[in-house]
């Protein structure tokens, strides 16, 4: 299925939770926050399902302000 | 002399032995960036949140952990009060900490606030039980607003982000000083370290600055110079300076008549 990570769109194994898409996209999990379809999604929930479509962001902290 | 424990900046019941507020923006590498947060003496340094990359982070909450340092996460980029909500939604996550400096901005040329969405944003976030440091202009009106939300901080602008011009309506930063029931954190705009001594002398209870250090031919140098400044500057209004006067008044006694 086709995901959105981080603006990008990626084909992904159907069933992938949260967590998988984590490990596509950042080299470490730790200091990371992920959002699904504009909401966040607690460490905790990390095993949610993804269904297709779905708009991911996952960010961390850099040198700013 | 003042007692040095009571001297100390409190926000949102956190208290800190430094009033300089440091950005690590600008910075060419994080050793130049280590060492002038080090020599600047900060105990708060804000950082902003992005899209990871697959090569990992840029080390820098890793320096503030080092450093002891805690940690201001912003909302920097945000236009609108939704996306600045979930991005602090997301830093706090991701950090752990309910502080946010709350930066909503209209535009990429001024980088000025947008006072309507920063409210907006700001009630939002003190709903969800954030320590809210609110970026904002020069208008003590907003100040006011920001406050009676629930703000742990109001944090005007000198002048413009990055413009160094430092402080362009002195007599607004010291309404809003008169005004104020929580610290007021001069942000934006300081260009050199008199900039800094006249915020604190104005009233401010701190500085935030990044870019006049970051960028600074010497950014070592500049944060010593910056520290120096903001207790210079603090001292000065703590110790009550003498009025202006017209003309002069001389300061030895009249000479002898022979």
């Amino acid at each position: 299925m086709k995901v959105h990570i981080n603006g990008v769109e990626h084909d992904v194994p159907e069933p992938s939770s949260v967590a998988d898409l984590v490990t596509i996209a950042a080299a470490s999990p730790s200091g990371i926050a992920v959002a699904l379809d504009g909401a966040v999604v607690p460490r905790s929930s990390w095993a949610t399902a993804v269904t297709p479509g779905a708009v991911v962001e996952i960010v961390t902290a850099v040198q700013g302000g | 002399m003042a007692d040095p424990t009571r001297d100390v900046l409190t926000i949102g019941g956190r208290s800190f032995g430094s009033r300089l507020v440091m950005g690590t923006g600008g910075a060419t590498n994080l050793d130049v960036l280590e060492r002038a947060l080090v020599a600047s003496g900060t105990e708060l340094t804000t950082v902003a949140m992005r899209r990871v990359d697959a090569s990992g982070g840029t080390g820098v909450l890793a320096l503030l952990q080092r450093l002891g340092t805690d940690v201001l996460p912003n909302t920097a980029g945000c236009r609108g009060a939704a996306e600045a909500v979930l991005t602090a939604r997301l830093a706090r996550e991701a950090l752990g900490t309910s502080w946010i400096k709350l930066e909503v901005v209209a535009d990429d040329r001024t980088l000025l606030p947008d006072v309507v969405e920063l409210l907006d944003a700001a009630e939002q976030l003190v709903d969800d039980d954030f320590v809210v440091l609110a970026y904002t202009n020069d208008d003590p009106v907003t100040a006011r607003r920001l406050e009676d939300v629930g703000c742990a901080a109001v944090m005007p602008l000198g002048s413009p982000i990055g413009t160094g011009l430092g402080i362009s309506n002195p007599h607004h930063i010291e309404m809003i000083v008169a005004d104020a029931g929580v610290p007021i954190v001069l942000d934006a705009g300081i260009g050199t370290a008199s900039d800094a001594a006249l915020a604190m002398e104005l009233g401010c209870d701190a500085v935030l600055l990044a870019t006049a250090v970051t960028r600074a031919q010497d950014p070592e140098l500049m944060a010593r110079a910056m520290a120096a400044a903001v207790r210079a500057g603090h001292d000065a209004r703590a110790a009550g300076r003498i009025p202006r006067r017209f003309w002069a008044q001389a300061s030895s006694p009249a000479r002898d008549q022979s």
